[in-house]
């Protein structure tokens, strides 16, 4: 799951979409004369090595092995084979393609299009399998992983016992000798050497012991200090010293205490005992967790596959799919009313600003043009300020008295207000692009022929703005609707059924799926992502519907 | 052609050498230097508790030869470190809030540590139960922090006995036009738990009930209880359709600047509006938060905020010997205390500091009846929920099927 980035007019602006801010393509214009198309043809075949060329070449591909080898070094060490070899496969796809003179469109092609799989087939695929899992909060690791976080937070300390003042030692090297804990009992002094075998007491007079009871040096010993002991953190966490009670452990680098792991998983039950209660969890494969008889759960779970469960439960859980329903429409609602309120402002003011007797125009654009430059995110802070029912500047400026954000329907108009605030601008600036492309003779022609001014906008400017604005106009859809800036910056959703905290007013799906995975009872990756690739769906669709349309519409108009 | 191709490889290879190769001739060369040598502590905290941290690390680092690296995570740091540690590329020790510790436990974040009786014995005994999980010792405090009411003298020279008392004269600032609202506390759109909690409480509603070993019990939730019902319907009398004291316009974006701009007389809020209060050059005073008339007392939350051990750290006994022996130490926490002025949870640092900032002894006293804030996991489903609750029957929604609705969506949450 992601959110939209925000940014200055990222309330409309489409990530990797130019602006229509160019003539449309598809009017008629003179082609360019003595275009010559064999002639590049020739060229590319004899072209001359020249010196820029083949350094940058060089230089680029010098920068491929090198991300190809800085991210090998990772996938080495976690062990991942396969990613290190479409790493290798994919590096060395590259090379062959550009030491090569041939496969000239591949050129162009390739490096796009491995972005494209690396940063959005590869995020929708992941999103795709999480959504069948039921990763999130208790689940995030393996099996082994809540074996362990069970096990080590089970130590406790045995009750009564001492608390040894510990030095770590060893016969050999600093560096890689074997580890033995020097531990002194403050009460009697006694000083004791501790290893896997087990505890033995030593003689005093072997033994140098400081002030604080830690034992500087002995014979046949190098104590370690503690740059050399942290540097060996590992293997001093894991030495366990056998005792009578339980075992020795370190607890940091100059204290140790005696400890009893309490429950241990047996793998022939599969199961989790404590052995002070003898209560059993044993494992339940498909919740990820270790549940006992009475259906009590041990906290630390692990990632299991679910299979559809997430996607039934978005259809089938009346908490989810009531709501869910309602949120769609108005998820609609808010895209079509976002895109169509700030298109109709923009394309308006475009066209006063576009008849030949405005004057002025040019401070008019810089205005309208501010709120575009204002950072999006900071504006939708104020706005939610100014709409605050007590203290906010449209109440006080206007002397109403609306609880805003309070009600749902004011709310919902609140939102779509801000928006049309934010992107008109925008749509303004397409807009005027567009119509300078539109030639006047067009228009003129109309009016000759006796059109009003209304007809001639009907029949001519319309259709030839909406034949360059509907790319924008649906990605602007797309965009809206999933923009969850505008509402999270602005109400969060509010106001909410009084029996009902979980979907608001105001929720876009995004929004709501943003709930349900960080918030409430933890992060649900799982369900979120099943629910994200509901949007994904849903925005598929009605964009493959619009643009088939549009193209439709060009077929006519064109 | 011949040539060109050895030219090409050449530039080649040294392209490769200058782009990227020095990344893997790293590792061995820092492995060599005597710092590296001694190991490396990497510890995350949020901006201010960084920049306080990092003489106290550096010096820790330096008695010991040791590298410590004090990282400042400004956003997200919980979710941040569960993610980080899962994969593997996480700190060995993290600050954090006490309340984290149920979610960090559950996903294995982190690990327990063992403080001597004599150890334990030196802090606030509230503040060693809050970071007590299960039985276990999940992190070292530092300090504590809970909610007051924190009025403006000028306008109300008495510390009101109960809400009653409040009401009552914050009505009559209110009608003499020295202040616009009676009371700042911070309700926003969708509610606030933690803020609501000391009046909830008062009323007679809980949260959870406590098992056997006064461990929290996630099985008995309080909300939707016929308790919390009699709490929220005390709470909606004094909503917007009611005394209009509570409102949801006070927000934790303007309360404290309401109160600051002498709008309201009273702020429910904790040791971090008093940096405010003071630079407005308000006289103020500082008092427990009242309860009702009849009821009981209100408790505010205590929250702690600790030192955790990560689970996953490359470097856990340093961290623990970190952690355990020197986090434990009153200067760090006196330090800390500069930083952010928050009472510390070790006893003989709050008596350094207590002298010379009244303010700290006063909010003690105001949070000495507070409750522990629960820290198991199942207190993330009462945040939302319940502040929304609130939220709406402040707004006026009927209080019985608001609540019980609340209680029903907390407990399907709760696995």
């Amino acid at each position: 799951m992601s959110t939209p980035p925000s940014g200055p007019g990222s309330v409309t602006r489409t990530p990797g979409r130019e602006p229509a801010g160019s003539p449309p393509s598809r009017l008629p214009r003179p082609r360019p004369s003595g275009s010559r198309p064999s002639r590049s043809q020739v060229t590319r075949d004899h072209a001359p090595i020249t010196l820029t060329g083949l350094a940058g070449k060089v230089l680029l591909l010098g920068l491929t092995a090198g991300v190809a080898v800085w991210a090998a070094f990772p996938l080495i060490a976690a062990g991942m084979w396969a990613g290190l070899a479409l790493l290798a496969a994919s590096t060395a796809g590259l090379f062959y393609l550009y030491l090569t003179r041939r496969h000239i469109p591949a050129k162009y092609l390739v490096p796009g299009t491995l972005f494209l799989i690396a940063f959005q087939v590869f995020p929708v695929i992941y999103t795709a399998s999480t959504a069948f899992t039921n990763f999130g909060d208790g689940h995030r690791g393996s099996k082994d992983d809540a074996i362990v976080a069970i096990q080590s937070s089970s130590v406790t300390q045995v009750p009564g016992s001492a608390e040894y003042a510990l030095s770590i030692a060893t016969k050999g090297d600093p560096a890689t000798g074997p580890l033995v804990f020097l531990v002194t009992d403050p009460g009697t002094g006694a000083v004791s050497i501790g290893d896997t075998g087990g505890l033995r007491q030593l003689d005093a007079a072997d033994v140098t012991v400081g002030t604080a009871g830690k034992v500087t040096a002995a014979d046949g010993y190098t104590v370690l200090n503690f740059g050399q002991a942290s540097a060996r953190s590992k293997e001093i966490t894991d030495l366990v010293v056998p005792t009578a009670g339980g075992a020795l452990r370190s607890s940091g680098l100059s204290r140790a205490y005696e400890g009893k792991a309490v429950r241990a998983y047996e793998a022939g039950c599969d199961c989790v005992r404590d052995t002070e209660t003898g209560r059993t969890w044993t494992a339940d494969e498909e919740a990820g967790a270790f549940v006992a008889s009475d259906g009590e759960r041990l906290a630390q779970g692990w990632k299991v596959n679910v299979g559809l469960r997430n996607f039934t439960r978005v259809l089938t859980d009346e908490n989810i799919s009531g709501p869910f329903l309602g949120t769609l429409i108005w998820n609609f609602a808010f895209a079509i009313g976002s895109t169509g309120g700030t298109f109709l402002l923009g394309m308006l003011i475009a066209l006063a600003l576009h008849s030949p007797r405005m004057r002025g125009t040019n401070l008019y654009r810089v205005l309208l043009v501010l709120p575009y430059a204002m950072p999006s995110f900071a504006m939708l802070l104020a706005w939610r300020d100014m709409f605050n029912a007590d203290f906010g500047l449209i109440n006080s400026l206007f002397g109403l008295d609306v609880d805003w954000f309070g009600q749902a329907w004011t709310a919902r108009f609140a939102v779509i207000l801000v928006q049309l605030w934010l992107g008109y601008p925008y749509m303004f600036l397409v807009a005027t692009g567009a119509l300078q492309a539109i030639p006047r003779e067009l228009t003129e022609a109309t009016s000759v022929d006796g059109a009003s001014p209304w007809q001639s906008f009907r029949a001519v400017t319309l259709p030839l703005l909406l034949v360059a604005l509907s790319p924008l106009l649906i990605s602007s859809f797309a965009f809206n609707f999933n923009n969850f800036n505008a509402i999270y910056l602005t109400t969060e959703g509010a106001p909410f059924p009084a029996d009902n905290p979980t979907n608001g007013a105001t929720d876009l799906l995004i929004t709501y799926t943003y709930r349900l995975a960080f918030g409430g009872q933890g992060a649900q990756f799982g369900f979120a992502a099943a629910i994200s690739l509901f949007i994904f769906a849903i925005v598929a669709v009605v964009s493959a519907v619009s643009f088939r349309r549009t193209r439709q519409q060009e077929e006519v108009w064109a | 052609m011949r040539i060109r191709t050895a030219g090409v490889v050449a530039l080649f290879a040294l392209a490769l050498a200058a782009s990227g190769c020095g990344g893997d001739s790293d590792e061995p060369a820092a492995k060599e230097t005597p710092r590296a040598a001694g190991g490396k502590l990497v510890i995350w905290a949020d901006d201010k508790r960084a920049v306080a941290l990092k003489p106290f690390a550096e010096k820790f680092g330096q008695e010991n030869g040791v590298t410590v690296e004090v990282q400042a995570v400004s956003k997200d740091l919980q979710t941040n470190f569960v993610t980080a540690s899962q994969q593997g590329s996480g700190p060995d020790v993290v600050v954090g809030a006490h309340d984290w510790i149920g979610n960090l436990v559950q996903n294995g974040a982190i690990d327990p540590v063992q403080l001597s009786a004599e150890q334990k014995s030196g802090f606030n005994e509230t503040a060693i139960k809050a970071v007590t999980f299960n039985g276990q010792l999940y992190g070292v405090p530092y300090a504590q922090e809970n909610l007051a009411l924190i009025r403006n003298t000028e306008l109300a020279p008495e510390a009101p006995k109960t809400i009653e008392d409040l009401v009552a004269n914050g009505k009559q600032l209110k009608a003499a036009k020295k202040v616009t609202e009676t009371l700042c506390l911070q309700v926003g759109q969708n509610g606030d738990a933690y803020h609501i909690y000391p009046l909830y409480a008062s009323a007679g509603g809980y949260l959870f009930g406590t098992g056997a070993n006064g461990d929290y019990d996630p099985k008995d939730l309080g909300v939707g209880k016929p308790e919390s019902i009699e709490a929220f319907k005390k709470i909606g009398a004094l909503g917007e359709k009611g005394e209009g004291v509570l409102k949801r316009s006070i927000a934790d974006t303007n309360s404290i600047a309401t109160f600051t701009g002498k709008k309201c007389a009273y702020l429910v809020s904790g040791p971090w509006a008093v940096a405010d209060v003071k630079k407005a050059n308000i006289t103020y005073d500082i008092s427990a938060v009242p309860g009702f008339a009849g009821g009981k007392e209100a408790q505010p939350f205590v929250g702690v905020q600790a030192f955790y051990v990560a689970a996953k750290g490359k470097n856990k006994a340093l961290a623990q010997e970190f952690v355990a022996n020197y986090t434990t130490t009153p200067e760090l926490a006196v330090a800390l205390y500069q930083a952010e002025p928050r009472p510390p949870a070790l006893t003989a640092a709050l008596d350094q500091v207590k002298g010379s900032d009244p303010d700290l002894a006063k909010f003690q006293e105001a949070g000495k009846n507070g409750q522990v804030l629960p820290a198991i996991p199942a207190m993330a489903a009462i945040w939302d929920p319940f502040g929304k609750a609130e939220a709406a029957v402040i707004g006026g929604a009927d209080p019985t099927s608001t609540i019980t609705a609340a209680g029903k969506t907390i407990s399907g949450q709760i696995k």
